[in-house]
């Protein structure tokens, strides 16, 4: 070597490094970070703009155990906000222990999606809200007794009053105000949320690293379904679990849209704080976000009627690790106590409303 | 066509050809359908329909056409058509024709936030 290249080499060498070091600390999202920012308004239906009156009133309803038939259930025994707004159990219990098919969705950021339920059979959060009281299996709200003792109860008449102003107290009014409160449990606070708003350290470069992974059509091909912004495409697919195989197996959204791709096929699930509502699928059957890492790396179990879109790409298992480590960094801290004050709604259509 | 007035100028070993012909041709048309049918393509891309609403006679088909990176489903429950087109892989097409007057709602399975009405006319 020449000894006038010496001083070009030592420039060229201090050039590459600050290169990659840089690139490891400040690379950019792909795709452009505006496709995965949250909506910053949170959507409602006419006649029911989510005031501080009434997510209060939501707030003392979706906590109370009397609405239930024994008084032992109430919606937060399945939507714990200590478990994730989900309960923690593979398939959730419901009245006298009862062994329930499904897992408790997360309510996280429910407020945005444009169909509830695993199977896609309410439409809004109104809907919903009233699924588990009406279900002879879940609550099974004796809704004579739960008008009689609301319509007593003096702080019951006021909230009621507050939020409602002289409407009479029935099963819409009840949703309307259960639903007001699900709509300011948000998730917007992310690791991943501040490095999209351009914080480069918000989140690690392995979370960096599997981002990108699941976004890479080639790879995790992730993205394909749970899609920007909400990491839902609030859509239906059937991604091959061996309880389809077995007999008598959930036909899920077949049970209402009898279209062959539906058969086993479940709607596709927010990853919002997804780190925090283990274990994982409809029938709970993954206990770790590993578990689920490896389920669609090997293209699932049961391939009839699998999803047209569940592709996923060779993933070595730094990637895995990688899709993991990201997966982590898609949880935010909810505020409580949760008041109407925290957070931001707006008037857009719903869909069913 | 005045087929009378032309068959009756011809030969009976000519007669028999054109009557063939004649069936040939019939056969034909039946086969692929009214000549005035159109074909309305509608695509599939950023989740959504080409159009919400689309209006097309009996007899018509509408091609969905997919522009999407992903995989779709193209779906009816409707009185006046059911019909289940199955999954439709990145540029590809599917096609259904229209044969009864009414509304016919269509949906993606997969996504059925995407949706579309048919109104087909006589």
């Amino acid at each position: 070597m020449q000894p006038s290249m010496i001083p070009r080499l030592c420039v060229l060498s201090l050039f590459l490094v600050h290169a990659f070091s840089n690139a490891e600390t400040t690379t950019a999202p792909t795709p452009p970070p505006h496709e995965w920012r949250l909506p910053d308004h949170v959507p409602y239906p006419d006649g029911n703009e989510p005031t501080p009156q009434r997510v209060e009133l939501g707030r003392m309803l979706y906590f109370d155990k009397r609405l239930s038939r024994d008084g032992t259930t109430s919606c937060a025994s399945c939507h714990d906000p200590a478990q994730g707004w989900s309960d923690g159990l593979a398939t959730s219990r419901g009245l006298d222990g009862k062994t329930l098919p499904r897992a408790s969705p997360t309510i996280i950021n429910a407020a945005y999606n444009t169909i509830q339920m695993w199977d896609g059979r309410k439409a809004s959060l109104e809907d919903q809200a009233m699924g588990p009281m009406d279900s002879p299996d879940e609550m099974a709200t004796d809704f004579d007794k739960l008008m009689a003792l609301l319509g007593r109860d003096a702080t019951y008449r006021a909230a009621f009053q507050a939020a409602y102003p002289d409407a009479p107290i029935d099963k819409l009014l009840i949703a309307k105000a259960i639903a007001s409160f699900e709509r300011t449990v948000v998730a917007r606070n992310a690791p991943f949320d501040r490095w999209l708003a351009g914080d480069v350290t918000a989140m690690t470069v392995q979370q960096q690293r599997g981002f990108q992974i699941f976004v890479d059509p080639n790879t995790g091909n992730c993205a394909v379904c749970h899609r920007a912004p909400l990491f839902t495409d609030n859509g239906f697919h059937n991604i091959g679990l061996s309880s389809f195989g077995r007999e008598g197996a959930d036909p899920g959204r077949f049970a209402h849209k009898p279209i062959a791709v539906l058969k086993g096929a479940f709607k596709t699930p927010t990853l919002r704080n997804i780190a925090e509502t283990a274990p994982y699928f409809h029938d709970g059957s993954a206990a770790t976000l590993m578990d689920v890492v490896e389920h669609y790396a090997r293209g699932g179990d049961v391939k009839t009627h699998l999803s047209p879109n569940l592709k996923t790409g060779p993933l070595t298992q730094q990637d895995k690790d990688d899709l993991v480590a990201f997966m982590q960094a898609l949880s935010s801290p909810i505020p409580a106590p949760i008041s109407a004050a925290s957070t931001r709604v707006s008037h857009l259509p719903v869909a069913g409303k | 066509m005045n087929v009378q007035a032309t068959t009756q100028a011809l030969p009976p070993s000519m007669m028999k050809t054109a009557l063939y012909a004649l069936t040939l041709m019939v056969l034909v048309m039946a086969s692929t359908g009214d000549a005035d049918a159109e074909d309305h393509v509608v695509t599939q891309s950023n989740m959504s329909f080409s159009t919400a609403d689309l209006t097309v006679k009996v007899g018509d088909t509408v091609s969905f056409s997919n522009r999407d990176s992903m995989a779709h489903n193209v779906y009816s429950l409707s009185d006046a058509k059911t019909f289940d087109l199955g999954s439709s892989a990145p540029n590809t097409s599917k096609k259904v024709t229209l044969d009864q007057p009414g509304v016919v709602d269509v949906e993606c399975a997969l996504h059925p936030s995407m949706r579309m009405k048919i109104k087909v006319t006589q």
